[in-house]
């Protein structure tokens, strides 16, 4: 709700700017100022002197609104992740990819963040799977299979860069909802769908598709690039899924990286079960084998598929025999952060910071950096709630979004 | 270490951090004594900052009831109190580690005695790898950091999840985490570590000549490790094992929701309480049917 309020300002905001750039005609030189607003990180002190903005504190309240409105999202319910996705990533190659108002072309910005997603996506989601899928000259086409190997989608995608002719969202929705139908029930399907263009050249009716969609239960989400269309945002609707559009570079790449976390599982969405899965062990080294993925032989250094022996040479992978999935324990171990998030940390205020009756608080727990600013005034800090100790704002962001454990609830023995 | 000009960082500096286990119920039952152990230590520790003045030495302690930073090579706090017989890096570390066990048994007194001879590895590597952020948000030069795990305790199952989070964070930053287990049976965490993070476990056969274990394998900065001769990895054996029997499997079932394995299929989970198979199909016909349709 709070996002979608600041998204919606932000939006408006946008485009008063694009506005005015039009009207006044501005050079490109004269546009990097109004682009930067480099005044806007300038502030006046009592004195009268020009201070920098301090960007960190500002940055560091965005975060944990954010943090904050996704574990109260998360609370709600038991927490549920769908930690078994199957994506289809939709790059429209139209016409309107090639447009500059992205440097240097949508089109080359958006594979540069796509190739940061896939490996995102699969870092955190080392269960799921993805494809690639583009719209050209109104045709949809499969660039690459459902697969877990993100240098082979990367790879498919670099080769295939170059737009022409109409985008159509209906052959693209048809295409996957054809790949994505077969999918088991446990697994969750999801459609990104990377549009640049303005309009959509359909050869039916894609209210229909729409319906057909969201009967089997394909979640999709649209990241524009240009503005918000009608069409998409209804699918979004429809299907569950998330609209938005990019305002600049930094901007989509926030989106698009919005969409690697797995989505908290709805559960009519997939249905419970119970998936067989092989634990392979590592080939015994010096061993000679025909692997089942290249089909070359080679020595050592491979995983034998328990059920069927054939030798696969990375994982996580499907058995190209006998249809297993093939993990490793590091692989589940990956996913279980989600499971079990760390709760956002408190804020600590000045006041109680500065009483006396411990020393410990005046250093980041975590990294051991001073939490006074010059002056020996107290700078900005948080609490973690379980055990109270203090960290800094950096160690804060680090410890939420990599580290996932808290150091201070880690060094107590739970008693 | 503000005065260094950064241009002198090239890539063979490096910031070790040490975690030393302190765990009394391991170092009563081992044949090396922590007061031995210590020495071998300190001599090594010693021998980093010898190879390269920039070099940095951070100690955290890994105790049975608490964790905590030890002993930072870069502070200033240690010029002071130099005597003339202990040189400074001796006396502040060893001091700071007696204040250290000192406050860890204290904490341990106030539960009953259970029989966990685990330390809290968890926390420290937490501790280590948050360090290590700091470190590079200092700009773009800086010592290449490590992790040293010195460690004898046996692997504590309840930390697994915050040691693998730990693992992860690591290997993606690229931050090599080395261990040296001491004790009788081979650590599974730390093999694991070292295996993904790209570092190095040894596990000394005679430790009579730690010393020489640690300054042969864990001194050299990671420019030169890739020319020389290290122990290599033994098979890590990453089958894992089922949460009901707790026995190692080849092949097992896995809940989709939230990822407990199983050797055999149930009807519940018994992590999440996800009701699986037959027992939903009432609630999944509407689905299973459409599953199904493409099929048939």
């Amino acid at each position: 709700m709070h996002n979608g309020e600041k998204k919606r300002l932000n939006g408006e905001a946008e485009e008063e700017e694009e506005d005015d750039l039009d009207e006044d005609g501005m050079d490109a030189w004269e546009r990097t100022y109004t682009d930067e607003r480099s005044w806007e990180s300038l502030q006046e002190d009592e004195s009268g002197l020009l201070r920098p903005i301090d960007n960190k504190a500002i940055y560091h309240a965005q975060y944990r609104r954010r943090l904050r409105s996704l574990s109260t999202a998360g609370n709600a319910a038991r927490i549920q992740k769908g930690l078994i996705r199957f994506l289809y990533v939709v790059v429209d190659l139209s016409r309107a990819a090639g447009v500059m108002d992205f440097r240097p072309s949508r089109m080359a910005m958006i594979a540069k963040h796509v190739e940061a997603f896939i490996r995102e996506f699969f870092d955190q989601n080392p269960l799921s799977q993805m494809a690639l899928v583009t719209i050209k000259d109104g045709v949809a086409h499969c660039l690459t299979e459902l697969g877990g190997s993100p240098e082979a989608h990367i790879k498919t995608l670099m080769g295939k860069l170059g737009c022409s002719g109409d985008s159509s969202l209906q052959n693209a929705l048809e295409l996957v909802h054809g790949y994505l139908d077969p999918i088991p029930s446990y697994g969750h399907r999801e459609v990104l769908i990377l549009y640049s263009s303005l309009s959509t050249c359909d050869p039916g009716d894609i209210m229909e598709t729409i319906q057909k969609c969201k009967q089997s239960k394909l979640r999709c989400s649209v990241i524009g690039l240009a503005a918000e269309l009608f069409i998409c945002k209804h699918l979004c609707q429809e299907t569950g899924g998330s609209y938005s559009v990019a305002l600049d570079e930094g901007h989509f790449k926030e989106l698009i990286l919005e969409h690697a976390p797995p989505p908290p599982a709805i559960a009519e969405f997939a249905i419970a079960n119970l998936i067989k899965m092989g634990f392979p062990q590592r080939a015994a080294e010096g061993s000679i084998s025909i692997c089942s993925c290249h089909k070359e032989a080679k020595v050592g250094e491979g995983y034998i598929c328990p059920r069927c022996k054939a030798r696969a040479c990375e994982l996580p992978t499907e058995c190209r025999i006998c249809g297993l999935t093939l993990v490793s324990s590091p692989h589940l171990a990956r996913s279980y952060h989600h499971l079990f998030p760390i709760a956002p940390f408190d804020d600590l205020p000045p006041s109680r910071q500065s009483e006396p009756h411990n020393r410990s608080h005046r250093t980041c727990f975590g990294c051991q950096q001073s939490l006074l600013i010059t002056g020996n005034k107290p700078g900005l800090c948080v609490a973690c709630p379980k055990c109270k100790h203090t960290f800094c704002l950096d160690c804060d962001i680090y410890i939420h979004e990599s580290l996932h454990n808290c150091p201070g609830c880690e060094s107590l023995r739970p008693s | 270490m503000a005065s260094v000009p950064s241009k002198l960082y090239s890539d063979d500096v490096s910031l070790v951090v040490v975690l030393v286990d302190t765990n009394p119920f391991f170092w009563a039952t081992s044949s090396l004594s922590f007061s031995q152990f210590l020495s071998h230590v300190l001599a090594f520790l010693n021998s980093i900052l010898l190879l390269n003045q920039l070099n940095q030495v951070v100690v955290i302690a890994t105790g049975h009831n608490s964790c905590d930073y030890v002993y930072d090579s870069s502070s200033a706090s240690h010029h002071g109190v130099e005597n003339r017989t202990i040189p400074a890096l001796y006396s502040v570390l060893l001091q700071k580690m007696e204040e250290f066990l000192i406050k860890d048994e204290k904490l341990g007194k106030q539960e009953s005695p259970g029989m966990i001879a685990s330390s809290l590895l968890s926390g420290s590597l937490s501790l280590a790898l948050c360090y290590i952020q700091r470190l590079f948000r200092t700009g773009p030069l800086h010592p290449q950091p490590r992790i040293l795990c010195l460690q004898g305790s046996s692997d504590g199952p309840e930390q697994y999840v915050a040691i693998m989070n730990s693992i992860f964070s690591a290997q993606r930053s690229m931050v090599p985490i080395d261990s040296c287990y001491v004790g009788a049976h081979n650590s599974a965490f730390l093999q694991q570590a070292s295996y993904i993070t790209g570092g190095v476990y040894v596990k000394p056969q005679h430790l009579d000549g730690l010393f020489q274990y640690l300054v042969t394998v864990f001194a050299t900065d990671l420019h030169c490790r890739s020319s020389l001769q290290l122990p290599r990895p033994a098979g890590v054996d990453f089958r894992a094992s089922c949460f009901c029997h707790k026995t190692t499997i080849d092949m097992g079932y896995v809940c989709s929701v939230c990822l407990s394995i199983f050797c055999k299929h149930h009807k519940k989970c018994s992590t999440c309480g996800s009701v699986f198979g037959q027992a939903q199909a009432d609630n999944s016909a509407v689905s299973d049917r459409k599953r199904k349709a493409p099929e048939t």
